[in-house]
């Protein structure tokens, strides 16, 4: 049985159809061919396949296809025009992707806290992508690079997060 | 010396890539026609496979082929360096390993059946209609146990897969001379990678009837393993290094190398195979458990005397890289210190447990935490400051380690003690019921490979007409940076800014052999392959450059893109003009090289005697905890880590080694371990085994002392590995400090901490 599913793709109307028991993530990766939405868990634990979903971070992996029809869906390929954005900017200007597995998905949690906290303490960013694993940065750089973004200083997220 | 792009921090060349989310992993390859994949694993940790039967499987609409042992050509996977490990095995090691399982299974998710298909819904349906019969076997799941001479045998020949020994002076003489005398027993567990890539392949056959696998793998020259496996010849079998997801040591060993190879053989069709999470977990080697018994002794003054230890190591099912992990541990048994009397028995022996083999350190973390432990139990003996007794004891320039090795430069140990120490800042005390603890541990890692296998890596460096450079370099990048430390090297010698140099490549039979990410040795030993060939290529630009502008060779100098006379900047020529000149004129314009690591004989296997490792890197982490006195809870709150590095090539990819290092250590030190039961793992998910999230993880401080020490290009030393070392062994100090008493079997779970107060509390009363 497949569906056919209406919704917004990275600000422009998409329209396809997918088996019905397809995740957000294989109708990204499978369906669609937007492969920058990675697949690390197949749970809803480690955060790779998050995507916004009407601006709110979801795990594709976990939600099913049929829960974007009529809504809006942005995942790191509409994420940058020609080039970077600001955030995409400060993750590589920072170091904060090494493997760069989880770098999709960390890029979009953070941009759904800085749609809502333009300013957010080092804290803030933690609690922000603790549901985004990444096991090569220890997580320093990623911070960093949140509040530059963020236009903070850097030298925050030397503060401890307590 | 100041360098134009050595030390900085620019912009890795894969960052803006991998920000846009651009495919470049394994996973986001798709072929037309491409069939889906599917493994069967044993269920069991130790059985007799009775029956296989795949006929219902076979037959389902959509199955391109179901595989058994029946259908490997050659069923046996050979774990080690062909030709460089075989000297120094002296025939003790059993390193077989089936492909697929033929009449027994000896671990929890050995592969028994390999199904290919044409949709994954497809292959899964296929999975569940293979029908196999076990017979329970009788297992053994601890290596002391497995020790024992009524143990039933995992394989024929018992279980002992190997032992290494450490004679240094004599050790009844060492602990008379001692007043005190520390004994401990630490445990650490199994621990996993977890990558957030899992492993993954695609592969096909190209129109030369080759063979060609792209995979997310540390060792491209697994190539040879799927040739053998298959019976073809190794120039028939092609392997091309994907970014990974991550490696760790994980994808060191064969994951879906070979039996992805088998399916596209069989099947004539492309075939991608990606392992599950839960797959990752059950299907490929974790970090050895250890059982570390420690006796150190001191004179009244701090000096320390002797040290015996006993090292029991899980190797699990198979032989993988055990062995030689085994050596790492024996090496590093002693800790940075100079003792005269050593003693140390290790071994490693075969259970029914999970495969374990290579992770970051390569068992240079279990035996830092045992022998920190003991410095700090030794200090309390005898009532000295830690800091003092390390300070004491520190391996110095001239110094030999247990194995005799002489260090022919200075380790700067107490340097990075102080420094990581002093960075801690002012004490705090703790408001009921939170304790603050401050613990650190100093540490040396091998970086490079065993200096007897003889080390070697190639790279090719050349220029364009347009004056840019190309790298090839058959390394593979998991994620550290190693490719774009390459550029680095060839900008630096080339005088070209870092945009103008592409590393391209890292393919088994396109680009030339570097050798494998593993081992910290990719910077040192490609570092230094890509720096001859650079050093050479740099002499064809120059001469050519001197003819072009009228002067002497000596006085050209290379910088910004330009060729130029020392002291005239205006007298210059742009590299494109040159390079165009030289094309013109018949001069060579790419040069191949190779270097070789500095090698040394076979270690004596009796007393462990010789020189193991060409240099290490020695480094210092300090931590502060907080641990909460009612639930045992323990947080992480400072972490600051100080190593000499010897020179950073780009900074930022050092610091972020560090600060993921440290991370990954803070892991095993509170939160991780493979939980088994009579084999099988109960936590085979990312929900039940938990790795540091953001919220778990301090801002660590990193410090780097540059020496110009070490052997890699300008006097690096490497730091993938070194940096998690010592991280457990400083929080488990931490915590001991907070609670009264250490914490000696990992991880430091809150249960663990509770249990320490309470003797504590039974103590005081």
């Amino acid at each position: 049985m497949s569906l056919v599913l209406e919704f917004e793709l990275n600000g422009r109307p998409c329209r396809t159809s997918v088996p019905a028991h397809f995740t957000v993530l294989d109708l990204l990766r499978d369906g669609l061919a937007l492969l920058g939405t990675k697949d690390g868990c197949g749970e809803g634990v480690c955060g790779a396949c998050t995507v916004l979903l009407d601006g709110e971070p979801v795990r594709g992996c976990i939600v099913l296809a049929a829960r974007v029809a009529g809504r809006a869906v942005v995942t790191i390929e509409g994420v940058g025009g020609e080039g970077p954005d600001a955030l995409q900017e400060m993750f590589a200007t920072h170091g904060a992707a090494q493997c760069g597995f989880c770098t999709p998905g960390m890029i979009l949690s953070a941009r759904a806290l800085l749609a809502v906290n333009a300013s957010p303490s080092a804290h803030d960013v933690r609690e922000a992508l603790a549901g985004n694993l990444c096991r090569c940065t220890g997580y320093v750089k990623i911070v960093e690079a949140v509040l530059a973004a963020a236009g903070r200083s850097a030298a925050c997220a030397s503060v401890p997060s307590s | 010396m100041s360098y134009q792009v050595i030390g900085k921090s620019p912009v890795r060349a894969d960052a803006w890539e991998k920000v846009r989310g651009r495919p470049i992993y394994a996973a986001d390859f798709s072929l037309p026609g491409m069939l889906h994949s599917r493994i069967v694993r044993s269920p069991y940790s130790s059985a007799r496979i009775v029956r296989i039967d795949v006929e219902a499987a076979r037959a389902l609409p959509g199955v391109v082929a179901v595989l058994t042992h029946e259908d490997v050509p050659r069923n046996e996977m050979r774990m080690e360096l062909p030709g460089r490990m075989a000297e120094a095995t002296a025939g003790a090691v059993l390193a077989f390993q089936p492909v697929l399982a033929s009449d027994r299974v000896r671990f929890h998710g050995e592969p028994v059946v390999a199904i290919a298909a044409e949709t994954p819904e497809v292959a899964a349906h296929a999975a569940e209609l293979v029908a196999i019969d076990y017979e329970d076997l009788p297992g053994v799941w601890d290596p002391e146990t497995a020790l024992r001479p009524e143990a039933p045998h995992v394989h024929e020949g018992g279980n002992v897969l190997r032992r290494w020994h450490v004679r240094k002076g004599d050790i009844a003489v060492g602990f008379r001379q001692a007043d005190v005398v520390v004994e401990q027993t630490y445990r650490t567990p199994f621990v996993d990678h977890v990558y957030i890539e899992t492993e993954t392949g695609i592969g096909w056959i190209d129109a030369e009837g080759v063979l060609v696998l792209r995979v997310s793998t540390q060792v491209l020259e697994h190539f040879r393993d799927v040739a053998d496996v298959l019976r073809l010849p190794h120039s028939r079998v092609r392997l091309e290094g994907a970014y990974l997801g991550g490696g760790f040591g994980g994808k060191e060993d064969v994951t879906v190398e070979c039996l992805l190879g088998l399916l596209v053989w069989k099947t004539r069709r492309p075939v991608q195979l990606i392992f599950s999470r839960e797959e990752s977990f059950i299907g490929h080697g974790k970090r050895h458990p250890y059982i570390l018994r420690y006796r150190t002794g001191a004179r009244r003054d701090g000096e320390l005397v002797a040290l015996e230890a006993e090292l029991i190591s899980d190797s699990g099912a198979y032989a993988a890289l055990s062995p030689w992990v085994l050596f790492y541990s024996l090496v590093t048994a002693t800790g940075p210190y100079r003792i005269p009397h050593v003693h140390v028995d290790a071994v490693t022996a075969y259970t029914n447990n999970p495969i374990a083999s290579a992770y970051r350190t390569f068992g240079s973390i279990q035996t830092c935490v045992a022998y920190e432990g003991q410095m700090d139990a030794l200090a309390a003996a005898l009532g000295m400051d830690p800091l003092e007794l390390r300070e004491r004891n520190f391996l110095k320039k001239g110094d030999s380690i247990a194995t005799g090795q002489v260090l022919e430069t200075d380790p700067m140990l107490g340097e990075t003690m102080r420094r990581a120490w002093a960075a801690l800042g002012p004490a705090r005390a703790g408001a009921s019921p939170l304790r603050i603890g401050r613990g650190l541990a100093a540490s040396f890692t091998p970086y490079g490979r065993m200096c007897w296998t003889r080390d070697s890596a190639s790279a090719w460096v050349g220029m364009e007409l347009d004056g840019g450079a190309v790298v090839r370099c058959a390394a593979p990048d998991v994620g550290g940076g190693q490719t774009s430390s390459l550029c680095s090297i060839a900008a630096e010698v080339l005088g070209l800014p870092l945009e103008d140099v592409v590393a391209v490549g890292r393919d088994s039979h396109f680009t030339p052999r570097a050798g494998t990410t593993t081992a910290t040795r990719q910077l040192f030993m490609s570092g230094n392959a890509v720096l001859k060939a650079s050093r050479e290529l740099r002499r064809h630009v120059v001469d050519q450059a001197a003819e072009l502008l009228e002067a002497g060779p000596a006085d050209i100098e290379l910088a910004d893109g330009r060729a130029f006379v020392r002291g005239a900047s205006s007298r210059a020529v742009t590299l494109g003009e040159v390079v165009r000149a030289m094309s013109a004129s018949g001069r060579p314009m790419q040069v191949l090289d190779k270097y070789d690591a500095p090698s040394a004989p076979t270690i004596d296997p009796r007393t462990g005697q010789g020189k193991p490792f060409n240099d290490y890197t020695f480094g210092t982490q300090a931590v502060e905890v907080e641990v909460d006195g009612e639930t045992g809870q323990t947080r992480v709150t400072r972490l600051v880590a100080c190593y000499d590095i010897g020179q950073a090539i780009n900074r930022q990819s050092a610091e972020g080694q560090i600060e993921g290092g440290a991370v990954q250590g803070l892991g095993h030190a509170l939160l991780e371990a493979v939980a088994l039961e009579d084999g099988i793992i109960r936590n085979p998910h990312l929900l039940d085994y938990k790795i540091p999230t953001t919220l778990d993880s301090p801002a660590v401080e990193t410090i780097l002392i540059e020496s110009g020490n070490g052997l890699g290009p300008f006097g690096a030393k490497g730091i993938g590995e070194p940096a998690m070392t010592p991280t457990p062994a400083a929080v488990m100090n931490a915590v001991a400090r907070a609670v009264g008493r250490p914490v000696t079997e990992f991880p430091i779970t809150a249960e663990r901490v509770l249990a320490r107060l309470n003797d504590a509390g039974k103590d005081a009363t």
